[in-house]
């Protein structure tokens, strides 16, 4: 690791947009009544999170506020991220206006119910 | 407190950051995809910094409890542990897992401090997934004017 590299390059503004976009890491499992997705949004708080469902698109989006002083120089980097942003078809029997959303220590948490008529039941059978 | 990333020349960033690139452009999932779809590098990312008085050590950490991460320093080494738990009931049955991305279980890694970082001033907190670790700079190695004498 070169700690004397300074930040000389030519980037320009929207090279650094495009390259600072991150799809965050999910886990996704479903149970009989829903859907519950865990993102990975470090630096993302409340006021900056979006989480938007339009017909069946449920879309994620969040800035990045870094916790480093303003006269800070970077000298090695494993992620730039600025924003992240990642999206999802929602499945026909999910209930999207009964997602509930939790975010702490940067990890978003959404619970996405089953319609009602969707979850599994048992069926009576009838003898006659 | 929110400083801008700049972009580095060190050359493993690049790769990294040329890889992300391609993970993102040939990644299905980058459009958007079904919930249902079934779809990672060393856990946490760290960002090394530098102030005229400080090192300073970001680690990507969302997730875990503060008071569970283990930080010391050792020789002109940082060495962060610590734990994960996954977000996926144990042993639930009737469930059926689509996505499994989130890094989980044990991890730990090791920071080379440049020469000028002082182990006994040492700060850390946490805040939204972030780790920012700073440690003083020896005042030896400080920027500072000198007076020409006339």
């Amino acid at each position: 690791m070169n700690v004397r590299a300074q930040a000389t390059t030519g980037e320009t503004e929207t090279d650094q947009q495009n390259q600072s976009t991150l799809l965050p890491p999910v886990d996704i499992y479903e149970d009989e009544t829903g859907f519950t997705l865990t993102a990975d949004l470090p630096g993302v708080s409340k006021e900056r999170l979006g989480v938007k469902v339009n017909g069946d698109n449920l879309l994620i989006e969040g800035d990045v506020s870094v916790p480093a002083p303003q006269d800070m120089e970077l000298v090695y980097a494993e992620i730039l991220a600025s924003s992240y942003r990642r999206s999802f078809t929602l499945s026909r029997e999910l209930d999207a206006s009964k997602i509930e959303a939790n975010l702490k220590d940067g990890v978003l948490k959404l619970r996405i119910p089953k319609a009602e008529e969707a979850r599994p039941r048992k069926i009576e059978i009838k003898v006659g | 407190m929110n400083g801008s990333l700049r972009i580095p020349t060190d050359m493993l960033a690049e790769f990294d950051r040329l890889q992300q690139q391609l993970r993102r452009v040939f990644s299905p999932s980058y459009s958007s995809r079904s919930i249902r779809a079934t779809g990672h590098g060393e856990f946490p990312p760290i960002t090394l910094g530098s102030t005229p008085d400080t090192v300073e050590i970001l680690a990507y950490v969302p997730g875990i409890d503060p008071k569970s991460v283990e930080l010391s320093i050792d020789k002109g080494l940082l060495v962060l542990a610590g734990e994960r738990q996954t977000s996926l009931p144990e042993g639930a049955d009737r469930i059926n897992v689509y996505a499994q991305e989130r890094f989980a279980g044990p991890f730990r890694r090791v920071v080379s401090l440049p020469e000028e970082a002082d182990p006994t001033r040492v700060n850390a907190s946490y805040r939204e997934g972030f780790l920012r670790v700073s440690v003083g700079k020896r005042e030896s190695s400080k920027p500072r004017r000198i007076e020409v004498q006339a």
